[in-house]
């Protein structure tokens, strides 16, 4: 039983850093911006996390390191994407090529070395409570941040004017200008924030997941996280039941690998991008549910008249 | 004051060509800073990494040929992958998953020298080639069936399928293919003599290079002479034009996937038999993904892709040269090549644009009707 146990918490910390990197790209998406980005927004955000807190002694700092280090990244796809109109696949694509080779370079005196580690909350009482009690109340802030950030999404994109704004502004820019709302700056806030997710999912990896840091040790979450946006259908609550779906997969693997029943491991490893593929496929195929939550604009240029 | 772009009413033809040279330019001054900013003097780093690999053009030493024998063989792949990959990218096919179709035609090409060891025949060349390029194919067909059976983003199911080839790949090193003779190293049998490409005379140019050259100008010809490139461009310029003119939007995904999955299969296995000469855990310093740069380098035209290839080449050469001399990791050559592709794309909106700085927006009222 503690053993099922300990593979649920597993699952809650794998399955945290694709919710917060999808759900950023989420909101970027809405706006009509496509960021294939995230991956080396990700590995940019966990080197800097890494360093930021091996050099301040406190995973809190390189958590905020992390966020900053997204923000930045993402600051300049926003610039080349938004006010020079440039390709977004391709522009995402850089994002990502540089964002690897960023931090393999500054991570390179980072290899080996023991990283801080984001401890797990322990509330007297609560989290002592037998199995419920380490699920609930046991995990680290950031388990509760992404469920946080999920419901505020949630909430701010269907529920206020302000998500009525950012849709409006994915689905149709040009009504949306014509009606004096400002695409870019909408445009510039939305990338940003996907921009400080993806950072602070990629911090996840190496400050609570794996206290360490390994050279592409992203490991292609960051393109799992935008095939999530995909089977989410732009939903926040559905990316993030597809976010803890995959983490489960990823676990799973593992999981058996550990039992040893003589499947190689890595057919193990495969098996979330082959699940990613198998998802994208499952939910591409239902033509009405991509169509009715697609943002139509997503990916096109927009340039003011004016 | 603020950054304005008015649309220009046609393509500049001048920026088509300078803006490339612009973001070389751009990315040379912000490498400058980058190492100033690691305690190296810039102008020495600059040297040993862009220009010491091009020694030869003005000392005419013998000695200093041989890195330019270098630069056309880690052009080769690049230029390869990048002149289908132009293709692809002209007709909005977003195949980003090119470093697996390496992989995978590396793995095909292989069934030969790790199966048929002792096959010796004019025809095991040729075998190997086509068994490569078939791979990077079938690979390929994944991601374009898939998009044109169920609307699945080409670009995410053709990079998760790179991680999937690597690790296939992976598997078979270490597990079936494994050089029983090999001490437990993940590697295949050492390929023979008669498995590796013809070098030209006493050169290290191997027949890689050649057919890097043929399938650019083929490319290059097909794109601009050829009802074929004339469907491609018009389907990836005006999706909707194509259609009314006839032209399949589910063919051009087939053919631009297979061929540029082709080219980088080729490319996988013309690497494997030369550079490596057997299969290991890693055969490739990431050439699938950098070809994307070479593709948008060289304005998504095979033969431009020609001189980009030869230019990233420079890349990879100087990180190797300056690790050696300058005890900077050979990583910075990836930042190199990141920095470009974000110079050349921001310099490309100058074709279509002109940018206009404006002090400030006038105000309404004292606008003239």
């Amino acid at each position: 039983m503690s053993e099922l146990l300990a593979i649920v918490l597993t699952i809650i910390t794998a399955s945290t850093p694709l919710l917060l990197a999808a759900i950023g790209e989420l909101v970027v998406e809405r706006s009509g911006v496509l960021n294939l980005g995230v991956e080396g927004m990700m590995a940019i955000g966990a080197v800097c996390g890494f360093g930021a807190a091996l050099a301040s002694g406190s995973p809190y700092l390189g958590i905020l390191a992390a966020m900053a280090a997204g923000a930045a990244l993402s600051l300049l796809f926003a610039f080349l994407t938004v006010t020079l109109v440039s390709n977004q696949v391709a522009t995402g694509l850089a994002l990502t090529l540089l964002g690897l080779g960023l931090s393999g370079l500054i991570g390179e005196s980072f290899v080996g070395q023991p990283g801080v580690k984001l401890e797990r909350l322990h509330i007297p009482g609560l989290s002592d409570i037998p199995y419920l009690g380490p699920i609930l109340f046991g995990q680290d802030l950031l388990v509760y941040a992404a469920l946080a950030i999920t419901a505020a999404v949630a909430y701010l994109l269907f529920r206020s004017k302000l998500g009525l704004v950012i849709r409006a502004v994915g689905d149709s820019h040009q009504s949306a200008h014509a009606l004096g709302y400002g695409v870019i700056p909408v445009r510039y806030a939305c990338v940003v924030f996907g921009g400080t997710c993806a950072g602070l999912a990629g911090g996840y990896l190496s400050l609570a997941y794996t206290p360490q840091w390994i050279e592409n040790m992203t490991a292609g979450r960051g393109w799992i996280a935008l095939a999530l946006v995909v089977f989410g259908s732009w939903l926040p609550w559905r990316v993030a039941l597809g976010a803890y779906l995959f983490g489960t997969v990823m676990i799973l693997g593992f999981a058996v690998q550990t039992k040893g029943l003589g499947i190689p491991p890595q057919f193990l490893s495969s098996l979330p991008y082959l699940v990613t593929i198998v998802a994208l496929v499952v939910i591409s195929g239902n033509r009405a549910l991509t169509r009715a939550n697609t943002p139509a604009c997503l990916g096109q240029p927009f340039v003011p008249d004016r | 004051m603020r950054l304005l772009l008015e649309k220009r009413s046609e393509h500049s033809q001048l920026m088509t060509v300078i803006s490339p040279l612009i973001a070389v330019a751009l990315t040379l001054v912000t490498g400058g800073f980058m190492f100033l900013a690691m305690g190296l003097n810039p102008f020495e780093a600059l040297y040993v990494y862009f220009l010491e690999p091009l020694k030869f053009f003005w000392t005419f030493a013998a000695e200093d040929f041989w890195p330019l024998e270098q630069l056309a063989v880690k052009a080769a792949p690049l230029v390869l992958i990048g002149a289908g990959l132009a293709v692809a990218y002209s007709a909005n096919v977003w195949n980003i998953g090119a470093e697996g179709q390496l992989t995978a035609g590396a793995i095909l090409g292989a069934v030969v020298p790790v199966y048929f060891t002792d096959w010796q025949s004019p025809l095991t060349l040729i075998a190997m080639l086509a068994l490569g390029a078939i791979g990077g194919m079938l690979w390929a067909a994944i991601p374009a069936f898939l998009k044109n059976r169920f609307g699945a983003s080409e670009i995410l199911t053709s990079l998760m399928l790179v991680y999937v080839s690597q690790l296939l790949l992976d598997w078979l090193v270490r597990g079936p293919w494994r050089d029983p003779a090999g001490h437990n190293f993940p590697q295949t049998v050492a390929f023979a003599d008669w498995q590796v490409l013809p070098v030209f005379g006493e050169s290290s140019l191997h027949l890689g290079v050649l057919l890097a050259v043929i399938a650019a100008a083929a490319l290059a010809f097909m794109m601009a002479r050829t009802l074929k490139g004339f469907e491609i461009k018009t389907l990836g310029v005006s999706p909707r034009a194509g259609r009314f003119a006839g032209f399949s939007r589910a063919g051009s995904v087939w053919f631009c996937l297979l061929l540029s999955g082709g080219l980088a299969g080729l490319a996988g296995i013309a690497e494997v038999m030369n550079t490596v000469g057997q299969l290991q855990p890693k055969i490739s310093p990431g050439y699938g993904f950098t070809a994307i740069i070479v593709a948008f380098l060289g304005r998504l035209n095979p033969l431009g892709t020609l001189i980009a290839g030869l230019a990233l080449a420079i890349s990879y050469l100087g990180g190797e040269a300056a690790q050696v001399s300058l005890g900077v990791s050979d990583k910075s050559a990836r930042v190199f090549q990141g920095i470009l592709l974000f110079y050349v794309l921001a310099c490309d909106t100058m074709i279509l644009y002109r940018p206009k700085f404006v002090m400030d927006r006038p105000a309404l009222a004292e606008k003239p009707t």
